[in-house]
């Protein structure tokens, strides 16, 4: 689907300081060579089976499905991987090959805490040093997992630069990584920046659409009638839609946040209000004013306060292939609550954006129709949030 | 000859970086027309962008304020317009490939050349990528100036061959900022610049005092200052301009002393 510059149709590339050029073209040879490397794969599907406790379920949420009286709801449960979420699955891939690559140091940046934690715990597993670059808003909203980083070993630098959210911190980890190349590797955690960043995440997340296929043709014996993932950056949702992008029959949807309303300033759905532009190493849709200036987004997920989505996502979508919906934060706040009390899972905030858009249109579905919504993170971190968000205090 | 030609013609040069609309435009006006008054040879206008990534604290705080202040794209080809009227000197931009795909690449080269920019320097924007906007740069007559990175060792080559304008060489590694020494073997990168290229080429990053700039022009054809500038206009204001005139001078005595 991309050609030799890491283009999907127009966009993608490599828009970076010439500082990080070799950087990044020695990843690009180390990934290419290391990715048809059978040890290495095995080195792989052993961490992700014994260490991160994969292959994560697929429940049938049966509560649900006839409490909405309309498709099979199945869920994806990335929320049980270790650490929480799917994030697990790009690191461990990303930090195997750092270490092949003679690298002692992993930086990265996190938006809710799950990709720091997650970079965090590999840099651990395999005694690596670890730096995570976290918006000061971000400290705020998701303290609990800066605190789990540090419990982990590793330094957790407070970015208070622009909107102090997830764009800082990848902008903070990107000027750090031009400062420290030879023993650093840059450990991005989505489908996003440069390639081969968004090639070789989607890969490691691919794990989750092989898992959805065989374990949905083994208790229904037939592929989903559609796939529903929440998208930021977009990694877990790339990782579910990969194995199906060529079965037409799916309908692969994206759940955007839209915040308080897509009509409002307030709002980080790339997708529906944004436009084309280049940022953070891509060509991709970017939420900006009209002289380029990145907008300030806002959405009440830390983990898709993001103003941009990856490239592979924005070429899905040009091309029609699939959709990104907006979902508002008090949507996702009743498909968090409704979760919790339907099926007794607490999903992030992030995956119940999606789960907000499963329960719309399930209801209008047939009954032999069956949705997949992964539940990218379990929701613990945002007890605290939410809580605020109604209106109560509790310490977190 | 092009005006950046000619700037670099049998001299090293000081170059000096200023935000635009940092504090406000008017004081970035009378900055440009101190540093030029004192023996700045071209000047670098940045046009401010909201997540600068390959820059230190000192000039993203000046994006920073210059952004907050209002200033915006339209607003700075206004000021350029203006200072043509009696800056012979060249001028350059650097700003971000965003703010120039977003303004839409043509009608802000046409610009560029109506009101007498000289060339482009984009620091997300490496030789692989650079087909974006060089045909239009062609078009218009804008030179696209390349950077080269302690760390481009086999790409060196392949950028200084295909180069214009002058050539940026980034003397460390890391974001603009003011360093206190610079330890990049400099001296082996323009080697390699020299026998690919006959475009002059002048060094960045980390630049503050006198002696600094006379080392680098003493190994290339001249030096670039940014954050040190940046500073006065922070710690000045609108007071800044006599203050930047006075550190333009001292930085360009110690370069001419080279040649």
């Amino acid at each position: 689907m991309t050609n030799q510059n890491g283009r999907f149709g127009v966009h993608g590339g490599q828009y970076i300081p010439e500082t990080l050029m070799n950087a990044v073209i020695e990843l690009e040879e180390v990934y290419n060579h290391y990715k048809a490397d059978a040890q290495f794969n095995q080195e792989l599907t052993d961490l992700y089976n014994d260490y991160a406790g994969r292959p994560s379920k697929l429940y049938f949420a049966r509560k649900m499905s006839a409490d909405l009286d309309g498709a099979k709801i199945y869920l994806k449960r990335e929320d049980l991987n270790h650490t929480g979420s799917h994030k697990i699955n790009n690191v461990l891939g990303q930090a195997l090959l750092a270490r092949k690559m003679g690298k002692t140091r992993l930086i990265a940046e996190t938006g809710a805490g799950q990709h720091g934690v997650a970079t965090a715990t590999a840099a651990a597993l395999m005694g690596m040093e670890c730096v995570v670059f976290m918006g000061e808003e971000d400290t705020i909203r998701q303290a609990l997992n800066v605190y789990r980083m540090r419990l982990l070993g590793a330094e957790v630098v407070t970015v208070r630069t622009g909107t102090g959210t997830l764009k800082d911190a990848v902008s903070e980890a990107m000027r750090e990584w031009t400062s420290r190349i030879a023993d650093t590797h840059y450990c991005l955690g989505s489908v996003m920046g440069p390639h081969p960043f968004p090639v070789m995440v989607r890969d490691f997340q691919a794990v989750i659409s092989r898992e959805i296929k065989a374990q949905l043709m083994e208790k229904e014996g037939r592929l989903p009638d559609a796939v529903i993932a929440c998208v930021g950056g977009g990694s877990n949702a790339m990782g579910s839609f990969y194995h199906f992008i060529e079965e037409p029959g799916v309908k692969l949807i994206g759940c955007e946040a839209a915040g308080r309303g897509i009509d409002t300033f307030e709002t980080a759905a790339t997708v529906n209000t944004g436009r084309m532009g280049i940022f953070h190493g891509m060509k991709s849709y970017f939420c900006q004013d009209e002289y380029g200036q990145i907008a300030p987004v806002y959405s009440i997920s830390a983990g898709l306060d993001y103003p941009g989505i990856g490239p592979e996502h924005a070429y899905l979508h040009d091309i029609g292939r699939a959709e990104y919906v907006p979902v508002t934060d008090n949507e996702a706040v009743e498909a968090f609550e409704y979760l919790s009390r339907m099926e007794g899972i607490i999903p992030a905030i992030e995956s119940a954006h999606a789960i907000a858009h499963a329960i719309k249109i399930a209801t209008v579905m047939d009954k032999e129709q069956t949705i997949v919504v992964t539940i990218s993170g379990r929701g613990d971190k945002d007890c605290a949030a939410i809580a605020r968000y109604r209106g109560e205090d509790i310490h977190d | 000859m092009t005006r950046i030609r000619k700037a670099f013609y049998n001299q090293k040069v000081f170059i000096a970086f200023i935000t635009c609309g940092d504090p406000d435009l008017e004081t970035t006006a009378a900055c440009v027309r101190a540093a030029v008054e004192n023996g700045a040879d071209l000047i670098e206008l940045g046009i401010p962008f909201s997540d600068p990534t390959a820059e230190g604290p000192v000039i993203q705080g000046a994006n920073l304020r210059a952004l907050t202040g209002g200033v915006t794209t339209d607003r700075i080809f206004e000021l350029v317009k203006e200072l043509r009227q009696d800056v012979a000197v060249p001028m350059v931009f650097m700003t971000y490939a965003n703010v120039v795909y977003s303004y839409g690449p043509d009608r802000f080269l046409s610009a560029c050349k109506e009101i007498g920019i000289d060339g482009m320097i984009l620091p997300d924007l490496p030789f692989e990528e650079k087909e974006e906007f060089l045909p239009l740069c062609h078009v218009y007559g804008v030179d696209l100036i390349s950077l080269i990175a302690p760390t481009s060792e086999n790409r060196i080559a392949m950028i200084a061959k295909e180069a214009e304008g002058f050539l940026y060489i980034v003397s460390s590694l890391g974001v603009t900022g003011t360093r206190s020494e610079i330890k990049t073997d400099l001296q082996s990168m323009i080697e390699v610049v020299r026998q690919n290229t006959d475009i002059p080429c002048a060094i960045g990053f980390g630049i503050s005092t006198p002696e600094q700039a006379a080392a680098m022009a003493g190994i290339s054809d001249g030096a670039i200052v940014g954050s040190a500038i940046v500073k006065l206009i922070e710690k000045y204001g609108k007071e800044a301009p006599a203050h930047v005139g006075e550190y333009v001078k001292r930085m360009k005595d110690a370069v001419k002393a080279v040649s």
